[in-house]
């Protein structure tokens, strides 16, 4: 069972930041204070689309003492499986949605030296509040991000002014300017600790690059959140709750199980945190692993799932659930 | 006597080298010197400083490994002082490697803590006696090289019973009063860190 700590907000104000990237922001209805939370935190954000709900993990980037309001922005994905397309053409100004309290699966380690962000397109947001957060704790810190040209790139001319050039450096695809990995990494004091949030292959190539170099496993930083793939549609028999549902193509598991009524555990609806694994007691078919939660042998024992973004190919699944 | 089972006891899992870094620095004492003598591969000595304290017969066999940099200190204190200025200045990519005794390898950490670096990154050994750095949890006053529990704290006099229990910060275990109801009941020192 999950805690119902969830907060009912509007939406006071929808900006267009970008070609495809609006930010809102969201106060709370009830008119109390916002939670204080920490750079890098996230909230699920329930949104009432029609008759589905549908819940998505943003990263907050308002100031993180800024207990007035949160503000979340987006990006307007092609081929999204509609919580984007709601967020960008649905939502208005004045309607309602559902948060749930922050979450924080990518904090920075205030033990760190100096701390070093890598950013690619909207993976910039959980560093604008890590920033903002880091300027008033007066910590080190540098930006180095990159955006396919300057019309998609959303923040990086407030950003620069606000930190300077000397701590914020931009790159642009279109204009062949890429992150100098390779030369940024070998010249940091040791006790730096390096971020990367964007596209998973930024991610990989990132830390790749830096685990090359010696860096500490315990250094090194990333989040990345993943929708959940889409696949062929298979029934789920829910052990505990006495129930068979059925999860469609555009369906995660956890999406229909909630769908049913059901009240299943989850933080962050990315594969990342770990707190929605299930266990699978039979199924026929094989089990697809989207996350990067569980270790390969668990993934190999076809024992446990994770509900979020994993999902079978085959026709049934009993769940521990 | 001993209290056991407590989760702060540091485990010294061995000098296993990142063949990634380019470059490593290692503190070593004593008996910490065959840690890195004892090394299948020694092709990272090339790439490697190292800062020792000890006797001279194992100062003698690092010397011929012929390490990219070897530094001698007389004391601890002084070696650990080295280690400030050659961490403060190195760049990430530099890994560390800590071998000898537990209080030695506590205190070398200290000084690495406070440079922002994460203990787990440290690759550490423990070589040579099993004698303690305790720290006297009611006059606060720290005592080295203790080999038996309990234990006279030498800067206040009370019988100490030596727990496993282990502070990072100050690099030593635990010492509490024995016999604090009954002064001079303690049971007799028994010698459990030779």
């Amino acid at each position: 069972m999950t805690i119902n700590t969830d907060m009912t907000v509007r939406v006071v104000s929808i900006t267009q930041v970008a070609e495809k990237v609006k930010r809102f922001r969201l106060e709370r209805v009830d008119g109390e204070p916002m939670p204080v939370f920490s750079g890098g935190a996230h909230v699920v954000v329930a949104m009432r689309d029609g008759d589905l709900l549908r819940r998505n993990p943003y990263s907050l980037m308002s100031s993180p003492r800024d207990s007035s309001g949160y503000e979340i922005s987006t990006l307007r994905v092609e081929n999204s499986r509609g919580g984007s397309a709601f967020m960008h053409e649905k939502l208005q100004v004045g309607d309602t949605l559902v948060v749930s309290q922050p979450i924080n699966l990518f904090p920075f380690d205030a033990r760190g030296r100096k701390h070093i962000f890598m950013a690619g397109g909207i993976g910039i947001t959980p560093f604008i509040a890590m920033m903002d957060q880091m300027l008033r704790e007066d910590r080190s810190f540098e930006l180095h991000y990159a955006v396919r040209n300057r019309i998609h790139g959303a923040y990086w001319k407030e950003l620069t002014q606000r930190y300077g050039t000397h701590r914020v450096k931009i790159y642009v695809d279109d204009e062949k300017l890429f992150i100098p990995v390779d030369s940024i990494l070998a010249s940091q004091p040791l006790g730096t600790h390096l971020y990367v949030c964007g596209p998973a292959g930024m991610i990989d190539g990132v830390l790749a690059k830096a685990r090359r170099q010696g860096w500490p496993e315990q250094n090194l930083h990333s989040e990345r959140f993943l929708a959940p793939p889409p696949g062929k549609s298979f029934r789920a028999v829910l052990k505990k709750s006495g129930k068979t549902i059925t999860v469609g193509t555009h369906q995660s598991i956890l999406e229909a199980v909630e769908a049913a009524g059901i009240d299943a555990p989850f933080l962050c609806r990315g594969g990342a945190c770990g707190q929605c694994e299930t266990g699978v007691l039979a199924c026929t078919g094989s089990l697809e692993h989207n996350d990067h939660y569980l270790e390969p042998d668990d993934k190999n024992s076809g024992r446990k799932i994770m509900i979020c973004v994993s999902r079978l190919n085959g026709s049934e699944i009993t769940l521990d659930l | 006597m001993l209290v056991v089972g407590i989760k702060s006891r540091p485990v010294y899992t061995g000098l296993i080298i990142d063949t990634n870094a380019p470059r490593h620095v290692l503190a070593l004492q004593s008996e910490g010197a065959m840690a890195v003598a004892g090394q299948a591969d020694k092709t990272f000595l090339a790439r490697s400083e190292i800062l020792y304290v000890g006797p001279k017969n194992f100062e003698a066999e690092l010397s011929s490994l012929q390490p990219a940099d070897f530094w001698v200190a007389h004391t601890i204190p002084v070696l650990l002082n080295r280690l400030k200025v050659t961490l403060q200045t190195a760049k990430m990519g530099t890994r560390l490697y800590i071998a000898g005794t537990e209080g030695f390898i506590g205190q070398a950490m200290q000084v690495a803590l406070e440079l922002g670096i994460d203990f787990n990154s440290i690759r550490t050994e423990h070589r040579g006696s099993l004698a303690r750095r305790v720290q006297c949890v009611h006059c606060k006053g720290i005592t080295d090289n203790v080999t038996t529990s309990p234990f006279t704290c030498s800067h206040c006099g009370l019988a100490l019973l030596v727990r496993d229990h282990y502070s990072r910060r100050l690099g030593a275990f635990q010492g509490v009063n024995i016999d604090a109801e009954d002064p001079g009941s303690a049971p007799k020192p028994e010698v459990l860190f030779p």
